[in-house]
């Protein structure tokens, strides 16, 4: 596989978890991986499983922390919660995207059919 | 860095990291199913789709695994536990390559131990490296012309501004025993004379009690000494309040004013083979007229260099030679630093030993890289097939490295079990008169060492192999270790060409050990001019105040009762031994010419009669002393044919007269051979030798014993015989004279033995190496030997190829090696004794050796070859 597409992957999803623990409170895997899936239109196409290295490594950074609790059926459940580490990365992350995404957006809006002058 | 410390918490915590993901994902998975069924699908259907969406538990697992933890390490250690496993499988090699490794790292580390402590470490004394020996150079008799006066001393001590200080310490210790009476059995101690600035020059601080102080160095002042450790613990049983008692030492009572510390031993740093007992002040004022008497240390201010000292001393020694004429006038001050004096003589012979072990390292790696080879070969199937599977060529490599690494780790640490062992032996070892060695320790230093030697030895023998496994082409390998195709032409003679080195190699460490050995045994050979088989030493007192009337009459008295024991041939008495202590004075042979201030110098021995025969010298003109040469009768004297040649050149010597001690000369009454005194190597040097009736002048009585008997056998007798005449006579201390000859051979002997055991190693090394290629290469071609054989050839046709392919290598080798050890044995040159480093014999017998061992190693596959039935081996696989 390779490396930088990962990369690029990974990244991504890690600033969609991010901001999915912010913008909704402590969620388990699956709540985070089905929201992420609902808010992206089912266009994510996500391997649910994927997302557990995500959040292992944002834990790891002391981005997000993790808690077993109760969920909505009664099953014991691990739930996460955005740190104030993470709230902090999250912002420097969306402005970088947000530059990206202005940049990128400018780039591609150049007019012309592509003929040499 | 929180990251990493994570990465590295969760590496050691798998276990319950997974069963936690475990959960986890279980439980996502009954989430997802249950989202399912409430969407109406069938318990079976939802499991299925959620199992779907999740894409997989185990990737996801490893995935997680992967972010969490460390994966390179996982891998490594997943190469670790695969060559484990193989090794475990394969124990024949495992066992004969740990061996080998060990052989060879061990003989390294312990190797390297011994140069650290003798060569590389600074002494064991504070700021070691200011340090210097002052050496008088006046002449070359010995241990007289090495030392000072102590006015020469004392001015040098006052007059220079090199050093901080100069200390002294008295360099015929050994000749003054210590008779330590009152405390059980009566012992001679060897006591050694210091300065009062000795210790705390060099900084040693006694560990209990205190220093020297200056009433000691009083003349009639009080008596002390300051007891060596090891005394301390054997004789006194460590007892702490041992200070401050006194003890009677030579009749005298002195007092105990302190324990110098273990690490404290002067023998081992500044007279190898000998050891001190006690420590004394020396009296300066009672040796003042004693001439030459002490040997000097320095210790250099902080800044100055020895360059700068030695030419200050350039200087001073003339100027105070002018200014008093009175102080034996022909001394000069030769300054080294006391390490070079120590250690200096021995850094060509123990260099040679460290290349010799690090030949054999090499041919350990050879021979390593050669079994390896043989081995990948027979796994090169299952490597093309992982390579075709599409493992990285460098996942390849870097798992045979593994293997080479995991296995010299194994050898290094049964080595160093090995060099352990064997460096606490040398350092007990009190036969080895080498400076130092007491030192040896597998310290730090060693241990780095050992872990370099052991990388680098693994990166030489594993590398070559493993390029050369993942190198070949898929095809090709997987082509070659088809069924009956022998083994391919490059990789052959890549392995060929390895076994060539190694015979090489061999060669070169047979010849440097074959001439190292014959240098010793003519060592061995040399005449030293008195036979020290069955000829005992022992000390003896005598009454130093009795007159010279009395003393004739003990010493001749003692002679009678000791020769009356059974067994007892012949003894005699003498003031210094050959090969041990000595000190010469000068002389004038009456009638030759010398300047005012001119003399001619010989070593002095104090002798008696029977000292000749006792001695087993020859008399080659005139007559011996007899007990009627007295203080009464003429002034006599012996010279031995050196001083004669010197004295009086081309002239009959007895019958003539020499200046010595008296005023009128001594009659010169006969001619002895020359005797080796100082060393074997050297040839002999002007001696003579006094009758012990006519002189006060003696330095210590040495009885001489000859003795069919071994010591114990008379050892009983002599001591009544003794004891009789003085009951305190301390009677323990039984020398046989080789001991002397054990001692002044003894580094000789150390490096020949090391040296020798190492190219019998690197012999029975390549011969390994020779016999496993060509058996290895037999075993590959049994079918091509087969069909040879159904087609008619003859077993010995068969034996005679393998042989002939087999001397083809060895040939080769053995040539390649003849020229390199031509070359390398220039170097050692100046460690032989009587053969030149291209010693025609010494070649010859290497080649035999080397030709005729080949021969065996190629032999014994040879014969399997022409075993082989062609059915079985047409049928086999």
């Amino acid at each position: 596989m390779p490396d930088s597409k990962l990369d690029l992957l990974q990244g991504t999803l890690d600033v969609m978890v991010l901001q999915t623990l912010r913008a909704i409170g402590p969620l388990h895997g699956y709540g985070i991986a089905r929201r992420i899936e609902q808010i992206s239109g089912d266009q994510v196409l996500l391997n649910q499983g994927t997302i557990y290295a995500s959040l292992v490594r944002l834990q790891q950074r002391g981005w997000i922390a993790a808690e077993w609790g109760i969920s909505e059926n009664n099953r014991k459940a691990k739930f996460y919660s955005i740190t104030r580490k993470g709230r902090k990365q999250l912002a420097a992350d969306t402005a970088h995207w947000e530059r990206v995404a202005d940049v990128m957006g400018r780039v591609l809006a150049l007019p012309g059919d592509g003929v040499k002058q | 860095m929180t990251r990493l410390f994570a990465r590295i918490k969760s590496f050691f915590h798998k276990r319950e990291m997974d069963a936690d993901l475990d959960r986890e994902l279980a439980a996502h998975l009954e989430l997802a199913m249950q989202e399912n069924i409430r969407r109406g699908l069938s318990p079976e259907e939802a499991r299925r789709k959620a199992l779907v969406r999740f894409g997989g538990v185990e990737p996801a697992k490893e995935f997680h695994r992967e972010a969490r933890g460390l994966p390179e390490l996982d891998s490594v250690l997943q190469d670790i536990r695969y060559t484990l496993r193989t090794l475990r499988r394969d124990a024949g090699f495992t066992t004969i390559a740990l061996l080998i490794l060990a052989l060879g790292i061990g003989a390294n580390t312990a190797v390297f131990s011994v140069v650290n402590a003798v060569l590389l470490r600074p002494l064991p004394f504070r700021n070691a490296s200011q340090l210097v020996w002052v050496e008088d150079t006046e002449g070359q008799t010995g241990l007289s012309s090495q030392t000072f006066p102590v006015a020469v001393f004392e001015a040098m001590r006052s007059r220079n501004r090199s050093f901080q200080d100069i200390t002294a310490y008295d360099a015929f210790f050994g000749q003054v025993g210590y008779k330590l009476t009152g405390r059980g059995e009566p012992e001679r101690l060897a006591g050694l004379p210091v300065a009062q600035n000795f210790f705390p020059m060099l900084g040693i601080q006694p560990v209990l009690g205190r220093q020297f102080v200056k009433e000691e160095f009083q003349k009639n002042g009080r008596k002390a000494a300051l007891l060596s450790h090891a005394l301390w613990d054997q004789r006194f049983g460590a007892d702490p309040r041992i200070v401050g008692q006194s003890l009677t030492l030579n009749n005298e009572a002195v007092t105990v004013v302190g324990v110098l510390p273990a690490t404290f031993d002067f023998g081992s740093v500044f007279s190898p083979g000998t050891k001190v007992d006690i420590y004394l002040p020396v009296i300066m004022d009672n040796i003042r007229n004693n001439g030459n008497e002490l040997s000097l240390i320095g210790r250099l201010k902080p800044g100055v260099s020895l360059e700068a000292a030695r030419r200050e001393f350039a200087a001073l020694a003339p100027a105070l030679r002018r200014e008093h004429p009175e102080w034996y006038s022909t001394y000069t001050a030769k300054l080294s630093s006391l390490k070079d004096y120590v250690s200096g003589k021995l850094r060509r012979s123990l260099t040679v030993v460290w290349c010799a072990v690090g030949l054999i390292l090499l041919i350990v790696c050879v021979n390593l890289a050669n079994l390896l080879l043989a081995r990948a070969a027979t796994r090169s199937k299952e490597l093309a097939i992982r390579k075709a599977l599409g493992a990285a060529r460098f996942r390849i490599v870097r798992q045979l490295l593994t293997e080479s690494l995991i296995l010299a780790c194994g050898g290094a640490t049964l080595g160093l079990a090995c060099a352990f062992a064997l460096t606490r032996y040398l350092a007990k070892s009190r036969t080895i008169a080498l400076p130092l060695l007491q030192n040896a320790r597998v310290d730090g230093t060693a241990l780095g060492y050992t872990v370099l030697v052991a990388v680098g030895a693994a990166l030489l023998f594993g590398l070559a192999p493993s390029l050369n496994v993942a190198g070949g082409r898929i095809q090709d390998s997987l082509k070659e270790s088809a069924r009956g195709a022998s083994e391919g032409k490059g990789r052959g003679l890549f392995r060929a060409s390895l076994v060539v080195s190694e015979v090489a190699l061999a060669c070169v460490l047979l010849a440097g050990a074959g001439l190292l050995l014959r240098s010793f045994l003519r060592l061995l050979d040399v005449d030293l001019g008195f036979q020290p088989s069955r000829a005992i030493a022992l000390r003896i007192d005598y009454d130093q105040t009795a007159s010279q009337a009395k003393r004739n009459a003990y010493f001749q008295e003692v002679l009678r009762r000791v020769e009356a024991v059974p067994g007892i041939e012949r003894a005699g008495i003498t003031d210094s031994l050959p090969l041990g202590e000595n000190r010469s004075w000068g002389f004038r042979a009456k009638g030759k010419f010398y300047k005012p201030t001119d003399y001619d110098e010989a070593f002095i021995s104090i002798v008696s009669p029977g000292y000749l025969e006792s001695m087993g010298m020859r008399l080659r003109a005139g007559r011996r002393l007899t007990w009627h040469d007295t203080d009464t009768s003429e002034a006599v004297i012996l010279m031995n044919e050196a001083a004669a040649r010197v004295g009086w050149p081309g002239q009959d010597a007895v019958g003539k007269i020499a200046l010595v001690d008296t005023k009128n000369g001594r009659r010169v009454v006969g001619i002895v051979g020359n005797v080796r005194e100082t060393s074997l190597e050297e040839q002999a040097k002007p001696a003579m030798f006094i009758p012990i009736a006519q002189t006060s002048d003696i330095a210590g009585t040495e009885l001489i014993l000859r003795t069919e008997l071994p010591t114990e056998a008379i050892a009983s007798g002599v001591r009544t015989a003794l004891r009789s005449l003085n009951p305190s006579q301390p009677v323990q201390d039984f020398r046989p004279l080789e001991q002397f000859v054990d001692r002044a051979v003894s580094p000789r002997r150390f490096t020949v033995l090391l040296v020798a055991a190492f190219a019998i190693i690197g012999l029975l090394l390549a011969s390994l190496g020779i016999y496993g290629v060509i058996s290895y290469s037999v075993s590959r071609q049994t079918q091509e030997i087969g069909i040879r054989m159904a087609l008619g050839a003859s077993a010995g046709e068969l034996q005679l190829a393998v042989i002939g392919k087999t001397l083809r290598m060895a040939l080769t080798g053995i040539g390649i090696g003849a020229l390199a050890s031509f070359a390398v044995t220039r170097l050692i040159a100046s460690l032989l004794f009587g053969i030149s480093p291209t010693d025609p014999e010494t070649f010859f017998c290497m080649v035999v050796v080397l030709g005729l061992v080949s021969l065996a190693a190629g032999y014994l596959p040879a014969r399997r070859a022409s075993r082989v039935d062609p059915m079985t081996a047409l049928r086999s696989e």
